[in-house]
């Protein structure tokens, strides 16, 4: 582990632009905090912290000049990994046939900058996904493989992240090229650095720093406890799989489509949600034509669309789709669960839903039930 | 009639019946075979019989006046024919015609209205399996109803 | 400290994107009833053949209208052509209609799982169509009756929805003709011309004669249709490990990456679009996971 002081962290965006990279971090925008090209530290969200909870976002200004004293905003890393929208080929007619020209793959390499532990998952939740599997999506793969990641530990988590539920933080533990912890006292301004990878090392070679010393270390153990601590989301997650398979016909998700506007916010800011609609379309003289791809979601009314109907038509449905997908069905498609806890379907939900909660209440009824059954069965004894 | 006892023992419908109740139906049954294009019954005419078919095959169909006759069900070997005997006012609600040779054991309809009535375990053993048949044939034609091969808009 | 996530790659994975469809060339037309046809298709030159399956499917692009997934209806011993019956019910398929011979059409594949055609010699077959459901289940028949003596008693029954809507009539006749093979067909209703079945295809499944304890059952239809002749198959003692179904989704990639085609934790572009009874029973019996 190193230490680099505050005042050096400039070389180490500069040593990236000098590479080549084109810089992605977290900035003010909207009053919100997005990801968004950044070039200097200034760039970054000093001073500021966010307040979430359910359908509720806020950013506030802080007392000292933390640059990382918040959690996720309503963008992801797929942003840029998996664009909202590419095209895959434009064709032309030609005779009785016609020509195929595939899009060309170029941007400058990208450089992630404060990615929380828990999009660290959703990038490797991604790769299984696009990159894991029989075939291979060239254009994720494309962005991917020079992208340069400094993740950023997590102090102050948001009231809604349940990462430590999911095994996915608030401390990373592999996945990225350098990672950084922040720390502010009144008297130094510094990070941390650990070094996850060859390039990172490289990279670090750059930059003035020094080697942590034990006192260093056991500020870092200290902090991420705090950390740790400060979060109040919790779930069970054992046998949440089995769970969720066994209660298709539960209440609750009538209770919740009740509720759910089936508006899509929590799939688009998901950082792991992929799905997409593939479009053909053409110019009017139907002479030349194209292939390419959205982001979509299982909330719209023709996602699971087929001649006849949809499939899915209730918003029950459809909730239940996205939720026994996310913590069930995904295990037995790509080997984990598809959630990092990183909160942002609860902040982002303008009904306030919070999946946490609705599958508290579906496992506390089930208990209740057997505890019932429990009495009645010893009751007749 | 002696030789169609064991025919009719083993036939599925009656099978579980006991020995009494066996020779009770017997009773009433007599063997009919129908030539190709040949009219078993017509709609509106009285129905005193219905039919246990040994080989062949039947049309059960409808008469529609633009569309003329439409075969709504065929039935062939260890089918029953006709329910309509047990319903007031017992007139056939349909036209079935043999679309070739068939051969059937035809059974008195009037004269088993008659011993169910006197004989009300008799009765329940017949619409016990009767209404298993109907409620085949419901669910049969409730899906052909959903015009399941057709296209949906 | 741990290593960086390396992304793999094999060279020819990336080499052709998955994404871009071959060209096909339309060498006949054939209507085969109202609103189905045939295409005949011919590889691109200089392409061996086409391999593929009995169940497998392909995607096919219209020029500027559109992708649908097709099942494949030729024959699977025949690799010098591609064939597929398509039904004309939307914009995509209305397309493919009106090609002409030399036209070129797109086509990506093949994708998915395939009737079990491999495992299950030494059994008696029972194939069941409804509809449109018989050109997925050709293929299979293709493959049965040219081995034939590697499997027990063969059936086919077929449903349609009038006489006018038979599809492959011709070759049903001629199935049925021979003396291997027990084929039996019905429609909804017809007119008094049509001397043969009229009823659903489940009245057929107890005059065809096979050994429950030992067959494999594969259906293809619309999905009420095969919930019902499942539901026939398992009264008549067949396991539902021996019946294999065909489900439909809303495909759109073909390669796992857009989302739409999932059934539950299963995908139907590779998990399927084959699946034997028992390995979808439980999602089979929910409403809107089942249509």
């Amino acid at each position: 582990m190193f230490i680099v002081e505050r005042e050096q962290l400039q070389s180490l965006f500069d040593a990236l632009i000098r590479r080549g990279y084109a810089l992605i971090g977290p900035t003010v925008r909207d009053s919100a905090i997005a990801y968004d090209e950044i070039k200097s530290v200034d760039d970054l969200p000093v001073g500021w912290t966010d307040e979430q909870d359910a359908g509720r976002y806020r950013l506030n200004r802080r007392s000292d000049q933390a640059m990382f004293a918040y959690a996720v905003g309503p963008h992801s890393w797929k942003r840029y990994l998996h664009p909202p929208s590419i095209r895959f080929w434009q064709a032309k007619r030609n005779g009785r046939g016609f020509n195929i020209h595939e899009e060309e793959r170029k941007n400058s390499p990208f450089a992630f900058i404060g990615v929380r532990p828990c999009d660290l998952r959703a990038i490797e939740i991604l790769d299984t996904v696009f990159t894991g599997r029989e075939f291979v999506d060239a254009s994720y793969e494309s962005r991917r493989r020079d992208a340069f990641i400094v993740a950023v530990n997590c102090i102050y988590p948001a009231s809604t992240c349940f990462c430590s539920s999911m095994l996915t933080g608030p401390r990373a533990t592999g996945g990225f090229d350098l990672c950084l912890t922040e720390i502010l006292e009144p008297d130094h301004h510094q990070f941390t650095v650990e070094v996850g990878s060859q390039r990172g090392e490289e990279i670090l070679q750059d930059i003035p720093r020094r080697t942590a010393t034990e006192e260093d270390a056991e500020t870092f153990r200290l902090l991420m406890a705090e950390a740790e601590a400060r979060i109040r989301r919790r779930v069970h997650t054992k046998d949440m799989k089995e769970f969720l398979y066994k209660n298709y016909e539960h209440p609750q998700w009538q209770e919740i489509a009740n509720r759910c506007l089936s508006c899509a916010n929590c799939t688009m800011v998901c950082p792991t949600c992929f799905c997409t609609a593939v479009e053909d379309t053409t110019d009017l003289m139907g002479n030349e034509a194209e292939r390419s791809r959205r982001w979509d979601s299982c909330f719209t009314m023709d996602f699971s669309y087929i001649h006849g109907g949809g499939i899915r038509s209730s918003t029950r449905a459809r909730y239940r789709q996205w939720m026994t997908h996310k913590l069930a069905s995904w295990v037995d498609q790509f080997g984990t669960p598809g959630c990092t806890g990183c909160g942002r379907c609860i902040t982002w939900c303008p009904a306030g839903i919070d999946l946490t909660e609705e599958f508290r209440t579906m496992q506390e009824s089930e208990n209740n039930k057997l505890i019932c059954e429990e009495v009645k069965t010893n009751g007749n004894t | 009639m002696e030789t169609l006892d064991p025919i009719l023992a083993e036939h599925p419908f009656l099978r579980g019946l006991d020995q009494r109740h066996l020779r009770l139906i017997v009773g009433c049954a007599s063997n009919v075979r129908f030539d190709a294009g040949q009219t078993i019954f017509k709609e509106g005419e009285e129905a005193n019989q219905f039919y246990v078919i040994r080989s062949g095959k039947v049309a059960l169909q409808i008469y529609a006046a633009e569309r003329g006759s439409i075969t709504v069900d065929t039935l062939g070997e260890g089918d029953i024919l006709g329910w309509s005997w047990l319903i007031p006012p017992y007139n056939w609600h349909f036209d079935a015609e043999a679309t070739e040779l068939t051969r059937a054991i035809a059974l008195d309809g009037k004269c088993l209205r008659k011993k169910c009535e006197e004989d009300h375990d008799l009765g329940y053993e017949l619409l016990k399996r009767f209404s298993n048949i109907i409620h085949q044939r419901l669910e049969a034609t409730r899906l052909q109803l959903l015009d399941l091969y057709g296209t949906h808009a | 400290m741990e290593p960086m996530l390396e992304v793999e790659l094999s060279e020819d994975r990336v080499a052709v994107d998955p994404m871009v469809p071959s060209l096909f060339a339309v060498t006949r037309i054939h209507r085969e009833t109202r609103d189905t046809f045939t295409l005949t298709l011919e590889p691109p030159e200089g392409n061996g053949g086409f391999n593929f399956t009995p169940g497998q499917f392909n995607m096919l692009y219209a020029f500027g209208v559109g992708e649908v997934p097709i099942s494949i209806s030729g024959d699977p011993g025949d690799g010098r052509l591609l064939t597929h019956t398509i039904r004309a019910v939307g914009s995509v398929t209305k397309a493919f209609c009106g090609l002409k011979k030399s036209d070129s059409l797109g086509v990506r594949g093949p994708f998915g799982c395939p009737w079990p055609v491999h495992q299950a010699g030494g059994k008696d077959i029972v194939i069941i169509g409804g509809g449109i459901g018989l050109a997925p289940l050709r293929p299979a028949v293709y493959h049965v009756l040219s081995h034939r003596e590697k499997y027990g008693k063969v059936a086919l029954l077929y449903g349609a929805r009038t006489p006018n809507d038979i599809l492959y009539l011709r070759e049903l006749e001629q199935w049925r003709a021979r003396f291997d093979v027990e084929v039996h067909i019905t429609v909804d209703h017809a007119t008094t011309a049509w001397r043969s079945n009229v009823g659903v295809v489940t009245r057929l499944i107890p005059r065809t004669s096979f050994d429950p304890s030992n067959t494999i059952a594969m259906i293809c239809g619309p999905e009420v249709m095969m919930r019902f002749t499942v539901q026939e198959l398992l009264k008549r003692g067949v396991e539902s490990s021996d019946i294999y179904v065909s489900m439909e989704r809303n495909m759109k990639c073909g390669l796992g990456f857009c989302g739409h085609c999932q059934y539950g934790p299963l995908f139907i572009w590779k998990d399927g679009p084959v699946f034997s009874f028992d390995r979808i029973r439980a999602l089979f019996a929910v409403r809107e996971i089942r249509r």
